[in-house]
């Protein structure tokens, strides 16, 4: 599917690190939009090796601020004809996704997001108990009795996607066009000359360039240390899991934020299934009991019949966290460095628009407008971009 | 990491911890530039390493200072929390 290079060539136009989806997405449409095919995408372990293969694969667009409805919306926008793009099956399935509200406050914060995303043109509605009823036959609408469900926020253009195959019609489709996919190759340090990007060592040997994009998720901080930048970037692990395939019986996304859960089900029939972050610090990918326990016990309030269904496979990724649950992205003061990172708990529906943007403000070297909102400096200034409203549960 | 050693209540699981943090000694407000405050209200350490934290037993309300390995999870030492203020071993001022 990819051509192996054997060596690394002396040097290239663009340098990105991190052979992701949002990686690979910048080199597709840097050679396909931008010209730009003397690229080299680096990889220390192997394609969408990382969170791109360990999301839950939920699309959506129904976040709170506007930077991030309009964001997310030309996400959504692009999804829609990626396939045919790429000439791959991506699985992409419109589902709709249910936001549920068990509280009055959480009712009010649905509410306050449905007008936002209607505004610009996102289609979300703050639906009552009965409309929740209809649309998901099979839900406890008591969770148990203890944390009965009073509307939700209802998003009609929720989708879920074959996450791996996003990055390998990303990596394809920048292959075909030139883009040189170098795995097993880690980066270990970044040249700089007079505050200027001139360089990458590497282990399998050192590179020219003068623009470097940095697109590696929860390793952001240890590259940011090879140029000496510092942001609020925090690492929590966040864990998933995923069950027996089971007979087609949800259709819809499930979120409750109170309860701590998401799920939907695949085309396969396993329900894909996720909660909050890890509560602390840690750069290790190892799974817990305690995870599997609280996030099952959870889903038996929504859904008591699956008490007897088999959890089939627990894993980790490590989540690059923000203080105000937005990414930072765009051009930073290291000249030709260039950063995507931030992508915490929220990144997988974002690929196709950051390869867009990101593309955009590596070829002309200014942020795309469309990030003006996710940029580095915006905590100097305070003025940060508020979504942990629209996390899609409270972590 | 499944136990921690708590400096009053001894062996205790996890589950019984909340995580505070990274111990951070700010600059001085009165003399600091602007810069260095945004950077020290907002901007972590995110790279692994040997950290000093802060770590609570919830059911006892009691605040103590772990040092942990946080690219192993390795726990290699536990302080009382007025160990802050007479200077951790190692820790930049």
């Amino acid at each position: 599917m990819f051509a192996h290079h054997d060596s690394l060539k002396p040097g290239y136009d663009v340098v990105i690190i991190g052979a992701g989806g949002h990686g690979l997405a910048c080199a597709y449409y840097l050679a396909r939009d931008h010209g730009i095919r003397n690229v080299a995408v680096l990889e220390k372990g192997y394609i969408g090796g990382g969170n791109t293969g360990r999301n839950t694969t939920i699309i959506r667009s129904n976040y709170l601020t506007p930077e991030g409805v309009k964001f997310y919306d030309e996400s959504v926008r692009l999804w829609q004809d990626l396939g045919e793009d790429f000439d791959l099956n991506l699985f992409y399935s419109t589902r709709g996704h249910y936001t549920l509200a068990h509280t009055d406050s959480a009712m009010r914060t649905m509410r306050w997001r449905a007008e936002v995303n209607k505004h610009f043109g996102v289609r979300s509605e703050a639906v009552d108990a009965a409309f929740v009823k209809r649309g998901i036959p099979s839900i406890d609408m008591t969770c148990g009795g203890h944390a009965p469900i009073l509307g939700a926020l209802f998003h009609e253009p929720g989708a879920i996607a074959r996450h791996d195959a996003v990055a390998w019609g990303y990596g394809r489709g920048a292959d075909r066009r030139g883009v040189e996919i170098h795995q097993q190759t880690e980066v270990t340090g970044i040249r700089l000359q007079g505050g200027k990007v001139v360089g990458v060592d590497t282990t399998r040997g050192s590179i020219a360039t003068s623009r470097v994009l940095c697109a590696v998720a929860g390793y952001t901080p240890r590259v940011l240390d090879m140029v000496d930048l510092h942001t609020p970037i925090y690492i929590h692990p966040l864990q998933a899991m995923v069950s027996e395939p089971v007979k087609p019986w949800l259709d819809p996304i499930i979120v409750s934020g109170s309860l701590h859960v998401y799920v939907s089900q695949t085309a396969r029939g396993e329900l894909v299934m996720g909660a909050s972050l890890d509560p602390y610090e840690l750069h290790q990918t190892r799974s817990t009991l305690d995870f599997v326990e609280g996030l099952s016990s959870h889903m038996l309030d929504m859904f008591p019949f699956l008490s007897e269904v088999k959890v089939n496979r627990q894993w980790a990724g490590l989540s690059d966290m923000t203080p105000d649950f937005a990414p930072i992205m765009g051009v930073t003061p290291v000249e030709g460095f260039f950063l995507d990172a931030g992508w915490g708990t929220w990144g997988f529906k974002a690929t196709p628009v950051c390869g867009k943007t990101m593309s955009h403000t590596v070829a002309t070297g200014r942020n795309h407008p469309l990030i003006e909102g996710f940029t580095m400096d915006r905590f100097a200034r305070y003025q940060l971009t508020g979504e942990k409203g629209a996390a899609s549960v409270g972590h | 990491m499944k136990i921690i050693v708590c400096p009053l209540n001894g062996p205790r699981p996890v589950s019984e911890f909340a995580y505070g943090g990274e111990v951070r000694l700010g600059p001085d407000p009165d003399t600091c530039t602007d810069a260095e405050w945004s950077s020290h209200v907002f901007d972590r350490s995110g790279s692994p390493g040997v950290k000093y934290e802060w770590w609570c037993h919830i059911a006892s309300g009691f605040w103590f200072i772990l040092s942990r390995d946080t690219a192993r999870d390795v726990v290699l030492g536990s302080f009382p929390a007025e160990a802050v203020r007479h200077g951790l071993p190692g820790a930049v001022p």
